[in-house]
């Protein structure tokens, strides 16, 4: 007792003697590949990505040629899906439609993530601007969607046009829309996530310390609140595929000629009775999407984790 | 400086210069309430303090649950604003600084926290946790500043090849020491430590406690050490405040305050220690607290202890009892002294 300072004898087997710096990503990245759940949901993800990115060269059918003579065929070689009531190659459109939803989803699901984790770490770090953030983040929530986002886009769809181009103003106006609002539940619970982790001892070890405010949230709350963030993430991505198909279903979205999923979906409701394919496989694209998405969500949210990560 | 020292003289000439000043220190919590969120009125967890720590030595300080001993360690720090009063460091009033001037600061002094586990952030690892005061004031750079964490954990008794390791994979006593390592990283004169050893084990305490002392006297570091174990500040401390209700009530070295204590709390209290010798132990008489502690937002009228207090007569339910000293070096809050 009278000494100490007992030093581990060095290379004892509780004491390694690697001193090479363990990097993060490493860490993570051997976790990940320990998570059964997020290692196929990325192998399924990626085959999706993949498949949207380099399909069209290798299935080389034009999604919008249209074959009155070959209208809603099941299965066969040469139309792997069929084809819709058009004669359109159901497989192409799958495809073209899956490289509109990924970006759509994916860009939407950022900016919404963007905006939610921004309001929900000021709103919870900084006391004084709770109240005004909340208030706001309700006023969103209260706000009726439908009309609101006819009324977004019919003001601003043919200025985005004329000055983009009509896909990429539309592609811009449809990811704006659905992340300004779709971003109030993610500020909600990463404020809540910040309201407990800032009461915390290691944050105020910090401030004792003379770290920075800015740095206080970015290395001590953010990291702690990546969990929730990570979970709004995956869902996000499937909340923002399945507005836009709603969006296209109104008509306020891309093109009626420009397949997205969510449209070839509603395209196809009024033919489930004669061709239910036509809403099978745009269907499985989505869930399967949405699946493999939330899986790799699961596993990078546990490798994130230096707690699970130690196991 | 030495304007300070010419207003405020100090009654024990032999003593060295305080490092810390207090007076008067207030350090009230406002409670709202209702839709409007009025404020309705205050937690007064800490309702003036005046005392000094000089450098060098251990100001231990006792107290039951909730009597506002962290909160004058925080507000010591500034981790907290101070409601009143002034905190002088070094002569310095830091209790209304703030921005750069405060962060200059904050190196002087540094705190250990009571709960090991809580205090370290757990998706960091042991080296950037260390490292963060030294990143955060700039004062070493790439490899001198390894060098430093891998010396920081060395003088707290750890093997330096731990960097990489999350805290998560420590023990409780180890998780302190990189706590205590983090709070000697940027060479401060000043720490409080905040019940460092009351999470830990027994055996382990005294490791911590022996530890703390190891480093006071090679770096020479002035402690508050907040506690509710007597015998443990007893082992450590040079003099003991004793505070009650947000306030202090007695103030002495510890071997008077064991011996001869003059406030009806600390006599409470010290009954309540076992003694070593048995034939003493067996005689010793437990002076038994009625009731319970008051509520902070609503403290009594007049003395704050005499809800509770045996010795209590008229003049303490009205007139509140002053801070002052009674013998040199010896504080006291109480009518009957
Ligand atoms: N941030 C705060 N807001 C409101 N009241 C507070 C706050 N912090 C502390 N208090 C109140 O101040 C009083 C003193 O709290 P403090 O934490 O200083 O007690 P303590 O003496 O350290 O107790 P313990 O020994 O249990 O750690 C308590 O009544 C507590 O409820
Ligand atoms: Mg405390």
């Amino acid at each position: 007792m009278s000494d100490a300072v007992i030093k581990p004898p060095h290379g004892s087997p509780s004491a390694p003697l690697v001193t090479k710096q363990r990097t993060l990503a490493a860490d993570v990245w051997r976790q990940f590949r320990q998570h059964r759940g997020g290692v196929v949901g990325a192998i399924v993800f990626l085959t999706i990505v993949f498949l949207v990115i380099f399909g069209p060269y290798l299935h080389g059918i034009n999604p919008a040629a249209l074959d009155v003579r070959s209208r809603n065929l099941g299965i066969s070689f040469a139309h792997p899906m069929g084809t819709d009531n058009l004669g359109r190659d159901m497989f192409a459109q799958v495809l073209a439609g899956g490289r509109t939803s990924l970006s759509v989803g994916i860009t939407a699901m950022m900016l919404s993530l963007l905006l939610g984790t921004t309001i929900g770490v000021v709103a919870g770090y900084f006391k004084r601007l709770d109240g005004p953030l909340m208030r706001l983040t309700d006023l969103f929530l209260a706000l009726p969607l439908l009309p609101l986002l006819l009324v977004i886009i019919m003001l601003f769809r043919d200025v985005l046009r004329a000055r983009f181009g009509p896909e990429t103003g539309i592609f811009l106006l449809i990811v704006f829309v659905i992340g300004i609002t779709s971003w109030m539940q993610t500020a909600r619970i990463v404020r809540g996530a910040v309201l407990s982790v800032k009461e915390q001892e290691f944050v105020l070890a910090a401030k004792s310390i003379g770290t920075r405010e800015r740095r206080i949230v970015t290395r001590h709350i953010l990291p702690n609140v990546l969990s929730p963030i990570m979970v709004s993430a995956t869902l996000g991505i499937a909340t923002a595929i399945i507005t836009e198909s709603a969006l296209s279903f109104l008509g306020l979205g891309f093109p009626s000629d420009f397949p997205t999923w969510g449209r070839l979906l509603y395209d196809g409701v009024n033919f489930m009775t004669i061709n239910p394919s036509r809403v099978i496989w745009p269907g499985l694209a989505i869930s399967l999407t949405v699946l493999s998405i939330n899986y790799v969500g699961d596993g990078l949210r546990d490798a994130l984790d230096p707690r699970i990560r130690g196991r | 400086m030495s304007v300070e020292l010419a207003e405020h003289p100090i009654n024990q000439p032999a003593s060295p210069a305080p490092l810390v000043r207090v007076e008067d220190l207030l350090m009230h919590f406002p409670v709202y309430k209702g839709i409007l969120r009025r404020q309705i009125g205050a937690v007064k967890a800490v309702d003036g303090l005046t005392f000094d720590i000089r450098k060098g030595e251990t100001l231990g300080l006792v107290g039951e649950s909730g009597c506002g001993k962290s909160t004058t360690g925080r507000a010591l720090l500034r981790l907290y604003r101070a409601t009143g009063g002034r905190i002088l460091f070094e002569g310095k009033d830091i209790a209304a600084l703030d921005g750069e001037p405060l962060r200059r600061m904050r190196p002087r002094m540094q705190m250990i926290f009571q709960d090991p586990q809580a205090s370290l952030n757990p998706r960091m690892t042991v080296g950037s946790i260390i490292a963060e005061p030294l990143i955060e004031h700039g004062v070493y750079k790439g490899e001198a500043r390894k060098a430093k964490v891998r010396e920081l954990l060395d003088a707290v008794g750890l093997n330096p090849d731990y960097v990489n390791r999350y805290p998560h994979e420590f023990s409780g006593g180890q998780r302190q020491r990189i706590g205590i390592a983090r709070a000697l990283a940027l060479d401060p004169d000043f720490i409080v430590c905040d019940e460092p050893i009351a999470a830990l084990d027994v055996s382990i305490q005294a490791q911590v406690v022996n530890l703390l002392k190891d480093l006071q006297k090679k770096l020479g570091l002035t402690y508050l050490f907040i506690s509710h174990d007597l015998s443990m500040v007893k082992h450590i401390a040079d003099r003991v405040a004793v505070m009650y209700l947000g306030k202090m009530v007695e103030l002495a070295d510890v071997a008077t305050l064991f011996a001869v204590p003059k406030h009806p709390y600390t006599k409470a209290l010290l009954s309540a220690v076992p003694v070593p010798d048995p034939q003493v132990e067996a005689t010793r008489k437990r002076i038994i607290l009625k009731g319970d502690i008051p509520d902070p937002a609503n403290p009594p009228v007049g003395c704050k202890f005499c809800t509770r207090c045996p010795e209590a007569i008229e003049r303490c339910f009205v007139e509140e009892p002053v801070w002052r000293e009674v013998d040199p070096g010896r504080h006291v809050a109480c009518h009957r002294v």
